[in-house]
């Protein structure tokens, strides 16, 4: 069964209508990449998904129950947890106090806890008295992927994690996500960088101008079908 | 030695003037809401408290006790229903349904308790006093300084050292994401005007106890509460209460030399103060 499912999501900002229809679903235990160019629609969707957009009741089912017309804060408490775009620290509190935060309105059974984080990111416990807008943009990363975790989420949105970072710093952040998989939570990725989605999903889709263009898993996807859903198929 | 009395007197009517601003600064700090009704409301508590005596038979403290929890309401009440509606990207809407509140709130004062001054009677607290080394200081004033740093100090451990604190700091720098947190801001902000109108509760209680106070007196409390805010600094409360003292030196240094300039000499201070320190003297870092 779905963890997770959109059915014909919409969604507007003014007059402007930035998705148009957009149905995933999203497995327990499962990875799902959604990767497109700027402006295709993918933060929209995640930004639905977790309630800072409102929309209707059924357009959103999280585990059996519609929750497309909640407030974020009650969808947060059903175990939806997100990394917003741009990480969002927030600068009056410590690394600490903004992780402990992310545990406010769900605390939730599970692996995750200060502890559990500071292991899965070690640099943040030697920095987790420093105001969270004082550490590097990677580090600031691991501060808003523990935050979310700290609520022990069943489903996690990551909304471009490796945003303006270096290379070698992606790959420390990417590396936590096995990890985080193994902890029990579903992971919807949202990524600009096609080769480092389809490495840790277990099912990708493209988006396009507010639509779904293309899903599957990666071993079946060419490098072709991918390149046409990314960019429009060439005349 | 004259000097030095004045001195006294001043820091210790700051301390009023910092219960006046640390409501107002509170709620600024939370929501970017400037509430131009906030002087009228430390009336209206006041006139709250003097009803309570009135009807009772209270001693203004015992008064104010009770009063508190009406005030809490009608915060929590007013920011829920009212307040909360007008909050967004403009700036505007609010000042204009606070002035609106203001005005209110003031001809409904006028309407129930006539424009007569009123005072609360406190008995003889109110003009025992101690001794501290060569000067005598009023048990009342110095009541209003303690209240003032005890806010403070309350306000300070509720917002740095409590759960709920890092929520209402997190709402502060960014609502949107608070929501993600489980952090429903409207309750927050909710709860913000209520613990603000429990200080307004306690300076009403002083205000009233150390003067007379009638329905229109609301505003320039407002004016003395702002200056006090910016000379601290916005969001910093222990700016607010340097903000205060400073004020109230100035006041109380004013009237020494003439009684004239009292309230000038204040207002003096506060662009002075602007003039070299446009910020404030203890300005947050991050705004």
């Amino acid at each position: 069964m779905a963890l997770l499912e959109t059915r014909g999501l919409t969604a507007f900002y003014g007059d402007f209508q930035a998705l148009f229809g957009v149905d995933v679903t999203v497995a327990v235990g499962e990875t799902v990449a959604i990767i497109g160019a700027n402006g295709a629609g993918k933060s929209t969707l995640l930004r639905s998904i977790s309630g800072v957009l409102r929309n209707d009741p059924e357009a959103c089912i999280f585990d059996g129950q519609p929750i497309g017309a909640l407030p974020s804060s009650r969808i947060m408490a059903l175990g939806v947890a997100m990394v917003p775009e741009g990480r969002r620290l927030f600068p009056s509190l410590s690394v600490e106090e903004n992780l402990l935060i992310g545990a406010y309105g769900r605390a939730g059974q599970g692996y995750w806890n200060l502890d559990s984080i500071y292991e899965l990111f070690p640099i943040l416990r030697e920095r987790r008295r420093s105001p969270g807008t004082a550490l590097s943009g990677g580090q600031q990363q691991m501060v808003a992927i523990g935050r979310a975790l700290m609520s022990n989420p069943r489903i996690l949105l990551c909304d471009e994690i490796s945003l303006g970072l270096a290379p070698i710093v992606i790959k420390d952040i990417y590396a936590a996500i096995p990890r985080i998989k193994e902890a029990g939570a579903s992971i919807v990725v949202v990524e600009q960088d096609v080769g480092q989605a389809l490495r840790v999903a277990d099912r990708v889709y493209c988006m396009m101008e507010g639509r779904i263009t293309l899903d599957g898993t990666p071993a079946t996807l060419s490098r072709d079908a991918i390149h046409d859903a990314y960019f429009g198929a060439a005349a | 030695m004259i000097w030095l009395d004045t001195l006294v007197q001043g820091i210790l009517l700051g301390g009023l003037y910092a219960l006046f601003a640390a409501g107002l600064s509170l709620i600024f700090g939370i929501m970017r809401l400037v509430n131009l009704a906030h002087g009228d409301l430390i009336v209206l508590a006041a006139f709250l408290i003097l009803t309570i005596v009135g009807t009772l038979s209270l001693h203004p403290f015992l008064a104010a006790i009770l009063a508190a929890p009406v005030m809490f309401g009608l915060g929590w009440a007013l920011q829920r229903f009212i307040l909360n509606r007008t909050l967004g990207e403009d700036i505007l809407p609010p000042l204009l349904v606070t002035f609106g509140l203001s005005i209110a709130i003031q001809n409904g004062l006028l309407e129930a308790f006539s424009a007569d001054s009123r005072r609360l009677q406190g008995g003889q607290i109110e003009t025992a006093s101690i001794s501290l080394g060569p000067i005598s200081v009023g048990i009342l004033p110095l009541m209003t300084f303690l209240a003032a740093i005890f806010t403070i100090l309350a306000l300070n451990h509720l917002f740095y050292r409590t759960r709920i604190g890092r929520a209402f700091r997190a709402t502060s720098d960014d609502a949107v994401t608070a929501g993600l947190m489980g952090i429903e801001p409207r309750s927050i902000f909710a709860l913000t005007t209520a613990i603000a109108m429990l200080v307004v509760t306690l300076a009403a209680l002083f205000l009233g106890m150390r003067a007379n106070f009638d329905p229109s007196i609301g505003p320039a409390r407002l004016l003395y509460a702002f200056e006090a805010v910016i000379i601290g600094g916005l969001g910093s409360l222990w700016g607010t209460l340097a903000g205060g003292v400073i004020i109230g030196v100035a006041q109380t240094m004013g009237a020494a030399i003439n009684p004239e300039w009292q309230i000038l000499a204040g207002h003096i201070a506060f662009l002075l103060i602007l003039l070299v320190r446009p910020r404030g003297l203890f300005p947050r870092a991050v705004d």
